[in-house]
């Protein structure tokens, strides 16, 4: 095995281009495990640890460039005003160690159906910077996700940023495990309002072979926010709303049976997520906070 | 492959590092310290809590080369080693006098976990205490003596610092980059 660590982001990329096999570490939390378990072999362990792009977050405007090392511990510690929704599911992650190394970007590049960040991402409307020798480019985060841990990037590209708008308007997360501390996700659920362009944006984890958003229950909810003047009145979610919304919520997710849950119990959680996340949501839009 | 590095203020190197192995290993199987422990290898249990610069990570998580030319904080590195025999760390001595060390297996961990938590809240709730050492797992005690001992290092801590002995919280923590 050879060991690389480049210096900046430009042998990073290089050395990426010319071993489009070697694998890429950041926080290690996922890598170092296969490593540990002899699950994994690469011919070349890439430690983007040292590269300084990867490890800043910049504000551009309205959005934000998160840099695709950057800790859950400094989401939490510095972005939980500008991005609630990512920082709530943050603080879910596993334990502050894990925290403290693991990193959004290798979430990202985990690809986990149950990655925690997943969600979050899904309702704010992220974009994922990939970088190669070839140039830059943003992918949309609905178009991110391929497969049970397949992801958009190509062999020679590396993932450098997520970007996300600054919220506008309240946003949650919430995950159903079996305790409070180091779970992975049985199933969990993003919700932001984006009152600006009066949409509802959601993300289902850990419910299908991928992160994915309900369209479906977007669609029904935005329809009925405008159709009632809602966005503008302000007033209380009506119950059938909350049922109906959390029903088709339900209908998106294509769960599975494993030792985790059952896809029953996911479906019947998930919905039970939904109405929460939306309830919250919009009890902290009618009080008139962000976030 | 070469790894030189920094533990508890001493430079140290090991050659030979294979590129795939973990600090923890590094630690444990080439540099002579074995305080911290391996019992799972996988970042579940935290008996291998150390500083990387400042920030607690799980050791057996890092890959060897990830840490070259950081500085490294392991539990060896708490007792003060400056007296002989070296004194205990106030943490320390709290988990014994608390009765919260049975196999010690997760007390190394458990050590560091402490020691940053009390750094950065002097005087935590027992919600915070709970929720600092939530990736530090213990098979023995059932925690409740864990947290008596947390609480005592606390109370010590404090009256130190009052007092003046100049021991400032939980000691000083180097770097403190994420
Ligand atoms: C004990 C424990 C608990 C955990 N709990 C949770 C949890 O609650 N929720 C959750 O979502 N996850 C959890 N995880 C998984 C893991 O911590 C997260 O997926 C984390 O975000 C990974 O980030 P990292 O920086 O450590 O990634 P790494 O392990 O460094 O990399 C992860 C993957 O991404 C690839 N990669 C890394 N950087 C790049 C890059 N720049 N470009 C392209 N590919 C890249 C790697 O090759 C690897 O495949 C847990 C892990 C452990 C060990
Ligand atoms: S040995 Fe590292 S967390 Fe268990
Ligand atoms: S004392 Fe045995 S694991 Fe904690």
């Amino acid at each position: 095995m050879e060991f690389l660590a480049p210096a900046d982001l430009g042998d990073a990329v290089a050395a990426k281009a010319a071993h489009p096999d070697a694998v890429p570490i950041m926080g290690g939390t996922d890598v170092m495990v296969e490593l540990n378990f002899d699950r994994r072999r690469p011919e070349l362990l890439l430690d983007l640890g040292r590269v300084p792009e990867l490890r800043e977050w910049d504000r551009d405007g309205d959005r934000i460039r998160l840099g695709a090392a950057v800790s859950y511990s400094r989401v939490i510690a510095e972005l939980s005003g500008v991005l609630p929704g990512l920082a709530m599911a943050s603080r879910t992650v596993g334990s502050p160690q894990i925290r403290n190394r693991g990193s959004i970007g290798g979430n990202l590049g985990a690809a986990s159906p149950a990655g925690d960040a997943h969600p979050a991402l899904l309702a704010a409307a992220a974009e994922v910077e990939l970088t190669s020798v070839r140039g830059v480019r943003r992918v949309p985060i609905d178009d991110f996700f391929l497969g049970v841990k397949r992801h958009a990037g190509a062999p020679d590209e590396l993932i450098t940023a997520v970007w996300i708008g600054a919220a506008t308007g309240p946003q949650q997360f919430s995950k159903v495990g079996t305790r409070n501390a180091m779970v992975i996700a049985v199933c969990s659920f993003g919700l932001a309002l984006h009152p600006g362009s009066a949409q509802v944006r959601t993300g289902i984890g850990s419910a299908a072979p991928t992160p994915r958003r309900a369209a479906a229950a977007e669609t029904f909810v935005n329809a009925a926010l405008q159709d009632g003047n809602l966005w503008h009145s302000r007033d209380v979610l009506a119950e059938s709303l909350l049922t109906e919304f959390a029903r088709r919520v339900t209908a998106a997710a294509a769960p599975i049976d494993d030792v985790r849950g059952t896809a029953d119990y996911r479906r019947r959680a998930l919905g039970v997520l939904a109405r929460r996340c939306l309830q919250w949501a919009w009890t902290d839009y009618r009080s008139g906070s962000v976030g | 492959m070469r790894v030189e590095l920094t533990v508890n203020g001493e430079p140290l190197l090991a050659d030979d590092v294979w590129e795939g192995e973990s600090l923890l290993y590094l630690l444990r199987e080439r540099l002579g310290l074995p305080g911290s422990k391996n019992a799972c290898e996988q970042g579940e249990c935290g008996s291998c809590t150390v500083y990387l610069d400042g920030v607690t990570v799980c050791a057996c998580l890092v890959a060897a080369g990830q840490a070259a030319g950081r500085q490294v904080v392991t539990v060896e590195g708490l007792t003060d080693r400056m007296t002989e025999p070296a004194a205990l760390h106030p943490i320390q001595q709290a988990f014994l006098d608390a009765g919260a060390v049975q196999c010690g297996f997760c007390t190394p961990g458990l050590l560091v976990a402490t020691h940053d938590l009390l750094a950065r809240l002097p005087a935590p709730t027992d919600e915070q205490v709970r929720e600092s050492l939530a990736g530090n797992l213990c098979r023995c005690t059932g925690y409740e003596k864990i947290l008596d001992a947390v609480r005592l290092a606390a109370g010590r801590l404090a009256a130190d610092a009052s007092g003046g002995h100049g021991r400032n919280a939980a000691g000083p923590k180097p770097g403190d980059q994420r």
